[in-house]
């Protein structure tokens, strides 16, 4: 069973990666789009990271749902309501139970992934986080190492595709070539759970 | 709604400067009527490009008279934040609307509209209105 402790543990370990991966995050925004994601999450993350030990929530939902809003309110561009609604509607989909399975978690963040494409409106194929998400979610019933890898494959898979949603389809076929970022830092949200698990 | 309570307009951009402007476009243009409440909610919390939810909760807070607020956003994260906000339920004041409209356009639509002490929902339909004035 998961409790909020593995949930804070998730959250950190995001938090690290991408502060190790901020200057590449950017790098892969630089030519499709406005080169500050890897910044941007980098500080929605600390603040999260921040919050959750002044507020220690004490179950899982309750770290989502804190660390969801708190996105939201310091990313400053697309990622934050967005990771901020993946994370918040998770979080509430988990209620307020103390501990949670791994199954409810799956479905939880279903529910999580359900709401940030109505928010965005994107779909599988777009070029956006949800082509690193979804591939995670269908594999989280196998093992949390599953759902890294196949979160892993689809941010790589984005390459070749065309941006149809945000900031980078302005550029058209342009964005082709290209890993997204979204995407990337998906697979590092991802990576986080798998680490959080210890797998 | 009584005559007396005006609709509140918020506009959210990317850039200070844009949403300031367009507050001030649209003040200017709705004539001599009644002062509508109007806020800019522009670029981030430290004086960047990007969106700042706090600036948007303020905004709207800042022109809430108990007839709705009308907010009208630039584009990308400016509209994903409303919408997120919005879906949070207790950020913004109730009977507050993200609407469907061209920014500058529809900012002047909705500030005259709005001095006429007109409701939320016929503020929200001469914004989204703007969009069919075609320029050529």
């Amino acid at each position: 069973m998961l409790d909020a402790d593995f949930f804070r543990r998730w959250m950190t370990a995001t938090a690290a990666s991408v502060d190790r991966e901020a200057e590449r995050l950017t790098a892969l925004d630089s030519p499709i789009g406005d080169a500050d994601h890897g910044s941007n999450l980098q500080r929605g993350f600390t603040a999260v990271v921040t919050v959750l030990e002044e507020e220690a929530p004490g179950t899982p939902g309750g770290v989502l749902t804190l660390a969801g809003r708190r996105l939201i309110s310091t990313v400053g561009g697309a990622s934050g309501p967005l990771y901020g609604t993946l994370l918040r509607r998770t979080g509430k989909a988990l209620g307020d139970a103390e501990e949670v399975s791994a199954e409810q978690l799956a479905e939880a963040l279903r529910a999580g992934v359900d709401a940030v494409m109505t928010l965005g409106g994107a779909a599988p194929g777009d070029k956006t986080m949800i082509d690193a998400l979804v591939p995670a979610v269908d594999a989280l019933g196998d093992s949390f190492a599953a759902a890294r890898t196949a979160a892993e494959e689809g941010a790589v898979a984005t390459t070749p595709l065309q941006a149809r949603k945000g900031r980078a389809s302005y550029v058209g076929e342009r964005s082709i070539g290209h890993q997204d970022p979204g995407a990337t830092s998906s697979a590092l949200l991802i990576a986080g759970l798998a680490e959080a698990a210890g797998e | 709604m009584s005559d007396e309570q005006l609709v509140g307009i918020v506009l959210v951009s990317h850039s200070a400067e844009v949403a300031a402007s367009v507050a001030e476009l649209a003040k200017g243009l709705a004539g001599g009527g009644p002062a509508v409440p109007v806020a800019p909610a522009g670029g981030t919390e430290g004086g960047g490009l990007g969106t700042s939810s706090e600036l948007i909760a303020a905004a709207a807070a800042s022109v809430d008279r108990g007839a709705g607020v009308a907010v009208l956003t630039d584009l990308g994260s400016a509209v994903l934040t409303v919408k997120a906000l919005l879906a949070e339920g207790d950020e913004l004041p109730e009977r507050t609307r993200l609407v469907d409209a061209p920014f500058v356009e529809g900012a002047v639509a909705a500030v005259v509209t709005a001095s006429t002490g007109a409701d939320l929902a016929a503020v929200e339909a001469a914004a989204t209105e703007a969009y069919t004035y075609r320029k050529v």
